[in-house]
């Protein structure tokens, strides 16, 4: 085999190998997904408190953060991923719950449900066509990120509708990046675990969903 | 009310303590954007934009 050839047969390799992650990757996305929404209908239907959310969230962070990196490359990473995004659709039914009681309410989840979803395949058909590596981007989304999060913290004391508004638009902006990036490194090869794959795209949709409920249910209500 | 605010603000720093190490590692080791780059994200986002401005009219 000349060297040619070699170039070939290696770059051959990782596109069969980045396929494979691809496919686990929306595998398990589907499956963690469908388990969040069957969580949250549990949620739901026990009448849970509204800071069962942060409680989930903060539970899934920890878990992210300090359980899920070490697990992620046995079989046991499945379980985490599972627990986490249990965790996050059970918090996420007390939300609903509250947006439920809105006279809009179903109109907003529906609503936030189908906008999050053609964002979601959008950003993936297009990082999926054009084959370009989005990785450039990825200082800037993190710095970003931590804009959003230093507006949230505030906003907790402020208690601004308009900077409520704001960060939930900046969101969608940095999530939707997240996912042309996220799908992009999984393509050029610079993801191949697909359960830390799962986590990243998993993150952007659930943040996108509960941010446009958010939108939806301010802007939508009568004038 | 307040122990909503206490989770709410530990959220928010465990997700700055979170992303700093990551914004550390890709603001040094990102590629640099070549040209039509960031034209080929904007396009989306700007798509995105207009969605969510069509959802928001859709429920109003």
């Amino acid at each position: 085999m000349n060297r040619y050839e070699n170039v070939i047969a290696h770059s051959g390799g990782q596109v069969v190998s980045s396929n494979k992650v691809l496919k686990n990757t929306y595998l398990l996305l589907s499956a963690t997904l469908g388990f969040s929404a069957l969580m949250a209908v549990v949620s739901m239907a026990i009448g849970v408190p509204p800071i069962a959310y942060l409680v989930a969230v903060i539970a899934a962070m920890v878990l992210g953060i300090f359980v899920l990196p070490r697990t992620a490359n046995s079989t046991s990473g499945i379980g985490v991923i599972f627990l986490i995004t249990g965790l996050l659709g059970f918090g996420l039914g007390s939300i609903l719950s509250m947006y439920l009681a809105l006279p809009n309410g179903p109109q907003v989840i529906a609503t936030a449900f189908a906008g999050t979803g053609i964002i979601f395949l959008g950003l993936s058909g297009y990082a999926l066509t054009t084959k370009r590596d989005f990785s450039f981007m990825g200082g800037f989304l993190f710095a970003g990120m931590m804009v959003v999060v230093l507006a949230m913290i505030a906003n907790i004391f402020l208690q601004m509708p308009a900077l409520s508004l704001a960060v939930s638009g900046g969101i969608i902006l940095i999530m939707s990046g997240f996912i042309l990036f996220d799908t992009s490194r999984i393509i050029q090869g610079g993801e191949t675990n697909y359960i830390m794959a799962t986590y990243g795209l998993y993150l952007s949709i659930f943040n996108i969903f509960i941010s446009l409920l958010q939108i939806l249910g301010i802007m939508g209500g009568d004038d | 009310m307040e122990w909503m605010q206490i989770l709410g603000v530990v959220a928010g720093v465990m997700m700055l303590f979170v992303l700093w190490p990551a914004y550390k590692h890709w603001s040094a080791n990102s590629p640099k954007a070549e040209k039509g780059d960031w034209q080929a994200v904007l396009l989306p986002l700007a798509a995105v934009v207009g969605l969510v401005v069509l959802l928001i009219m859709a429920v109003k």
